[in-house]
């Protein structure tokens, strides 16, 4: 047994793009205990619930993400509208869900780049990214915002597409879809990248349900756990079944998320072949009445859960938001012990961290 | 298992022009639906405060004694939540950005003089 020796991981690390520290017991080479403390970059946004009106309120939840502002946008509008008990029109569930698709595109996208950069692999890096700037053209051309859309609203969507951009949308996607083509190749395909990524940082099947881990992480280690099956938005319709592998290593975690951009693309062409016309919006009046009401949103990094409290006044009583990376510490906690110190990077880099969404 | 795989995009990248472009020499091109940065139509404004108040960033300022409209560019998230929710639609959200700047910018616009002299016929 050797010597053991604390290293310090983070907050500042070139693999992180937001501060998250680990403690990292280690006994030659090898990790033995990881220890994560979060809390750099708490803004107290849940709390700006009691300030803000509802309606307004959601220009503030999508900020809490940059990566999954649409989801977050769309949880938040959920939550209210369930609270309110009012009835989304069908075209503007279809246009939330395309553009949540998009977004997971581009989240997925932007990781899969952040991976190859965390291997060393920076061509890869640069080209996923290059990528990546079409589905951002689209989002600015259909909303108006690149990163934050401010799109959604309580009671449907502010911006219609018309059927001439759906389609445009559909001939950019196919574009995206040859690129990426040669992008997962290599992902799936090539020596030094499954050099770096099979085997390493396993998560049997059991473990991820005990630790209750979440999107992505989950579906790698074979847990069939997709909150899109369970009704929100036009997913029925549009005939989903999650992506799974059953590994449980990075290489599998990577494998899922190459899986899902295509199958994303897929889903976004069902829904504009689709997509009825009618009403974007359905008129909200008078305040969330005092009462409870939870919901659940696949994001890209998975399941989201909003819980919202109601006060009869146009300010809500309490909002909570628990986002999918706060479920996914304690997967990457398990996931760390027995990995060698030069593959930390890649193992927490796999469960895709969002900081700023966990913190909050 | 296979090795460059990433070879022939690399070797097509190499003789394509780079896809990023020379910021600021050439302009970017902006869609029509990008939320650059508020404007206001001054002369149509009525400086009821509604903007003010719906404001999420609080960037707004509304003076009605002195009949002026201020935004803290640095302040404002571009949401369009004012432009919603003006009642004489006299502010919109222009499809170009502001230029960048190292100081906080604040533009505020003042009704032009000619009011005053409109008023005072229906004074006396």
């Amino acid at each position: 047994m050797g010597k053991r020796t604390i290293i310090p991981f983070g907050p500042q690390h070139p693999v992180l793009p937001e501060p998250v520290h680990l403690d990292l017991v280690i006994e030659d080479e090898t990790v033995i205990e990881a220890i994560p403390s979060i809390g750099f970059i708490h803004r107290g946004l849940e709390k700006l619930v009691e300030k803000k009106e509802y309606t307004e309120m959601v220009y503030v939840i999508e900020r809490i993400c940059g990566i999954c502002s649409f989801g977050h946008g769309w949880g938040y509008c959920h939550v209210i509208e369930g609270l309110m008990g009012v009835e989304v029109p069908e075209r503007a569930e279809f246009l939330r869900t395309i553009w949540h698709e998009l977004s997971r595109i581009h989240s997925h996208i932007l990781w899969l780049g952040l991976a190859a950069d965390g291997f060393g692999f920076e061509s890869l890096f640069m080209h996923c990214w290059r990528v990546r700037e079409h589905v951002l053209d689209l989002f600015e051309k259909t909303t108006g915002g690149r990163v934050i859309f401010s799109v959604c609203k309580v009671g449907g969507v502010r911006k219609d597409i018309d059927a001439e951009t759906l389609k445009e949308i559909v001939t950019v996607l196919d574009g995206i879809k040859k690129e990426l083509n040669e992008l997962s190749d290599t992902f799936i395909n090539d020596y030094s990248v499954k050099n770096r990524l099979v085997g390493i940082g396993v998560l049997t099947k059991e473990e991820a349900t005990d630790l209750c881990a979440v999107g992505p992480v989950a579906r790698a280690s074979g847990l069939a756990q997709d909150i899109r099956l369970t009704g929100n938005g036009v997913y029925e319709k549009l005939g989903f079944e999650p992506c799974i592998e059953t590994a449980g290593d990075c290489y599998a975690r990577a494998v899922v998320r190459v899986r899902e951009i295509f199958q994303s693309i897929d889903l976004i062409k069902k829904a504009v072949e689709i997509i009825p016309e009618g009403e974007i919006a359905a008129v909200v009046k008078g305040n969330p009445p005092k009462g409870e009401f939870i919901t659940r949103m696949e994001q890209p990094r998975g399941e989201a859960f909003y819980y919202a409290k109601g006060a009869d006044s146009k300010f809500l009583e309490r909002m909570r938001v628990r986002t999918p990376t706060n479920a996914n510490i304690p997967a990457m906690v398990k996931m760390l012990q027995g990995c060698d110190l030069a593959d930390v990077p890649m193992v927490v880099l796999t469960i895709d961290p969002c900081i700023s969404c966990t913190e909050r | 298992m296979a090795a460059f795989k990433l070879g022939k995009m690399v070797m097509r990248s190499l003789f394509k022009k780079p896809a990023t472009l020379m910021y600021p020499v050439i302009p970017r091109q902006w869609q029509e639906r990008t939320r650059g940065h508020i404007e206001n139509k001054i002369e149509d404004c009525i400086f009821c405060g509604i903007c003010q108040r719906k404001c999420p960033t609080n960037a707004l300022g509304v003076d009605r004694a002195k009949k002026s409209w201020t935004i803290q560019r640095m302040q404002c998230i571009q949401c369009s939540c004012c432009v919603e929710a003006c009642p004489k639609k006299c502010l919109t959200n222009e499809n170009t950005y502001t230029t960048p700047s190292t100081e906080k910018i604040v533009d505020t616009f003042v009704a032009p003089a000619e009011e005053p002299k409109a008023e005072v016929p229906k004074a006396e």
